[in-house]
């Protein structure tokens, strides 16, 4: 029996090897109580499927997404220039990533950068994995039959029109996909992107993540599925808020397929 | 027949080409107001837009009901204005009818597929009216559509219910008159909408049938020209504006921000990357971010310019939904606003641009766009592609730094970053501390 091995990009050089993937963490990744899980689940995901990654580990940097929407492009170009300096060095050619703002700013503003590589977020990632017959799924486990509703991040469907991956690996897993009223291109957002996850929200009538929870509730789904670490804080939040936490969890995605492959 | 009519009608006709003229000017130079932008790349992708969303209406039709009343009017517009054109030359010829002789019973059905359109308009503008003042649809009643705003869209509608009715009137009246033997009057068809009118003049003398005829005659192209010029006063710019505004929308992913290459040198040489002639000056670098119309692109106040308030975007904003003061629809009215001020300035030798106003601060406040989370809904909403998160964001952009304004917590976020390279403060060497369980835990 061995354990799962997480490879830097640094050990693989050393041994002069290069992975297909670098698997991008994010900050939420790395350091988010929360969202540790779901990058765990990910990285065993890989390891099960054998596929050939590594990550930055302790190399890498925030995309600088946050600060370039609060508008510090300097602090933004910073981080970037860095992160592609970083990934140019170990020549790297493909990008996987959990979180829709890392997907969206390495994807389409680091090429400006000169930081070209091919993106694709978790849930695409998971698709393909799933279509390839690569994760083989047990039919559902604990979530078979279950009812699902699933959030769509702005920076992943607006921003960047991967509306159908997180769906197709949600109903691989024999589920019930139920679909709140504004979904799709018309998906209300959570109320963290353009850098208000790291501030309180201007003065209103309500929060923003309290609304989309109450249209996630009103779906009568028994799981709220995401693919974005801010996104799962700000849903968590709303179910808090409403008490139902023991009735209604949020999970992401890799950590849906984890759990049913029983890993 | 006096030469009269024919001089009046070519007069009213130069007139109204003057004004408008000078008023197509004035807008012109109002948008390039903004900042040169070259927009021509992927022509192909470009027409394509231009056709599916600004002539064919793709995007109106997430709402089906609008949409169908919307449909009615715009080909109502495009079919009538072919009629128009008759009206022009017998305006300028002195004729009546000049088409008739040579469509035989085509022209009676083109003017009943005009009649029908005619009361197509009417009907759906009647219903717009209901939406907006009886019904009192949310969108229609938010704060920034109080007044002037109101009273355009409401003005708008009845101008069009009358010019619809003045159509329908003439052709009544010219078929009565036609009836009674007037050999300037043609018979033709049953004209189906029109003859429902009849009755009601019916009683009339032919001299007061024909006053009442040449009136509605008059008053439908004399009102089409004065709309004409009122249009470029008013939100309903959108008819023509929508084309070239789908055409010059942004063709990137809506999530791309637009990168500024005139940071990139600074930060290259702040990391001690090899820059290209480090000894050459900067260029001319004006102000980071957007403070006032002139630091926008000119598309964005394009933008402003075809925006005709249907408040789509303000509907799906989160923000605004959830009570925040941001509205995509009052920035957009507010960047029209302010470069109407600047260009009305202008043209009266007044100090334009340095008036001692500006877009950010005396339109638009700091809550307003630091309540926005960027999340594309409204960018997505609008039926003709306008983009208020670019005015937003550039905004943004002048406030974190070249005022330092950004609200404290985003402060704090900006100093974690440059520390520990995190928007978090965590330290960079526990950045992959998350692995070490992974790694003790057995494959299963």
């Amino acid at each position: 029996m061995s354990t799962y091995t997480v490879p830097t990009m640094a050990e693989m050089a050393a041994n002069a090897q290069t992975p297909e993937v670098l698997f991008w963490v994010g900050c939420a990744g790395s350091f988010d109580e929360r969202y540790k899980a779901v990058t765990q689940a990910f990285v065993k995901i890989l390891n099960k499927v054998g596929v050939s990654f590594a990550v930055l580990g302790p190399e890498e940097a925030c995309t600088g997404d946050p600060a370039r929407r609060a508008g510090n492009e300097f602090l933004f170009q910073m981080q970037a220039v860095a992160n592609i300096q970083v990934m140019n060095a170990y020549e790297v050619k493909k990008v996987v990533t959990a979180c829709p703002h890392c997907f969206n700013t390495i994807k389409n503003e680091y090429p400006a950068l000169g930081g070209n590589y091919e993106v694709i977020h978790h849930s695409e990632f998971l698709q393909q994995l799933i279509n390839e017959g690569k994760v083989t799924l047990q039919g559902g486990g604990e979530f078979k039959g279950k009812k699902i509703t699933f959030h769509d991040s702005c920076y992943l469907g607006r921003a960047n029109e991967v509306y159908e991956a997180p769906r197709e690996v949600i109903k691989a897993l024999d589920v019930e996909l139920v679909e709140m009223k504004r979904c799709r291109t018309k998906g209300l957002c959570c109320g963290a992107g353009g850098a208000q996850m790291f501030k309180e929200p201007e003065a209103g009538k309500k929060d923003i993540n309290i609304e989309r929870t109450e249209e996630a509730l009103a779906t009568g789904a028994q799981a709220i599925a995401v693919g974005c670490p801010f996104c799962l804080t700000m849903m968590t939040d709303g179910i808090k808020n409403k008490n139902k936490e023991a009735e209604v969890k949020v999970y992401d995605l890799a950590e849906m397929i984890a759990k049913d492959m029983g890993i | 027949m006096s030469i009269l009519p024919q001089l009046a009608f070519v007069l009213i006709l130069g007139v109204a080409g003057f004004i408008l003229s000078k008023r197509i000017q004035f807008l012109r130079r109002n948008i390039l107001l903004g900042k040169a932008e070259t927009r021509n790349d992927q022509p192909e992708n470009r027409w394509k837009a231009m056709l599916l969303v600004a002539l064919g209406q793709q995007k109106m039709f997430k709402r089906l009901v609008p949409a169908f009343l919307h449909l009615l009017i715009y080909v109502g517009f495009l079919v009538i204005n072919l009629e128009v054109l008759e009206f022009v030359l017998d305006g300028i010829l002195g004729t009546h009818r000049l088409f008739a002789p040579y469509l035989g019973s085509l022209y009676t059905v083109a003017i009943n597929v005009f009649e029908f359109l005619a009361v197509a308009v009417l009907l759906s503008c009647v219903a717009f009216l209901v939406r907006r003042n009886v019904m009192k649809v949310e969108r229609f009643t938010k704060p920034e559509l109080k007044g002037w705003a109101a009273l355009d869209a409401n003005l708008i509608l009845v101008i069009e219910i009358i010019l619809m009715f003045a159509i329908l009137t003439m052709n009544a009246t010219d078929q009565i008159l036609a009836g009674r033997g007037d050999a300037h009057y043609q018979v033709l068809g049953p004209l189906f909408f029109s003859s429902l009118l009849q009755p009601l003049f019916e009683g009339l003398s032919t001299g007061a049938l024909v006053a009442v005829e040449r009136f509605a005659w008059w008053f439908h192209i004399a009102g089409i020209l004065a709309f004409a010029v009122y249009v470029t006063y008013s939100k309903h710019l959108h008819i023509f504006l929508a084309f070239p505004n789908t055409w010059y929308a942004n063709l990137k992913p809506k999530g791309e921000m637009a990168n500024m290459p005139e940071v990139t040198q600074e930060v290259n040489m702040m990391l001690g990357i090899p820059v290209e002639n480090p000894s050459a000056p900067p260029a001319e670098i004006g102000r980071f971010g957007a403070k006032d119309i002139n630091d926008l692109s000119w598309v964005n106040v394009l933008n402003a310019y075809s925006c005709t308030e249907c408040g789509r975007c303000s509907s799906e904003c989160p923000a605004n939904l959830t009570g925040k003061k941001l509205s995509p629809r009052k920035i957009m009215m507010d960047v029209r606003d302010r470069a109407e001020e600047v260009g009305k300035s202008l043209d009266a030798g007044g100090p334009g641009l340095a008036d001692g106003k500006s877009l950010l601060g005396d339109y638009i406040t700091k809550e307003e766009i630091n309540a926005c989370t960027s999340c594309n809904a409204c960018v997505e909403a609008c039926p003709i592609n306008i983009d208020p998160l670019s005015i937003i964001l550039q905004m943004r952009r002048y406030v974190a730094m070249e005022e330092s304004g950004t609200p404290a917590q985003w402060n704090a976020m900006f100093q974690n970053m440059e520390t520990s390279f995190s928007p978090w403060k965590f330290s960079p060497s526990d950045r992959f501390n998350w692995s070490e369980k992974v790694k003790e835990e057995e494959m299963k």
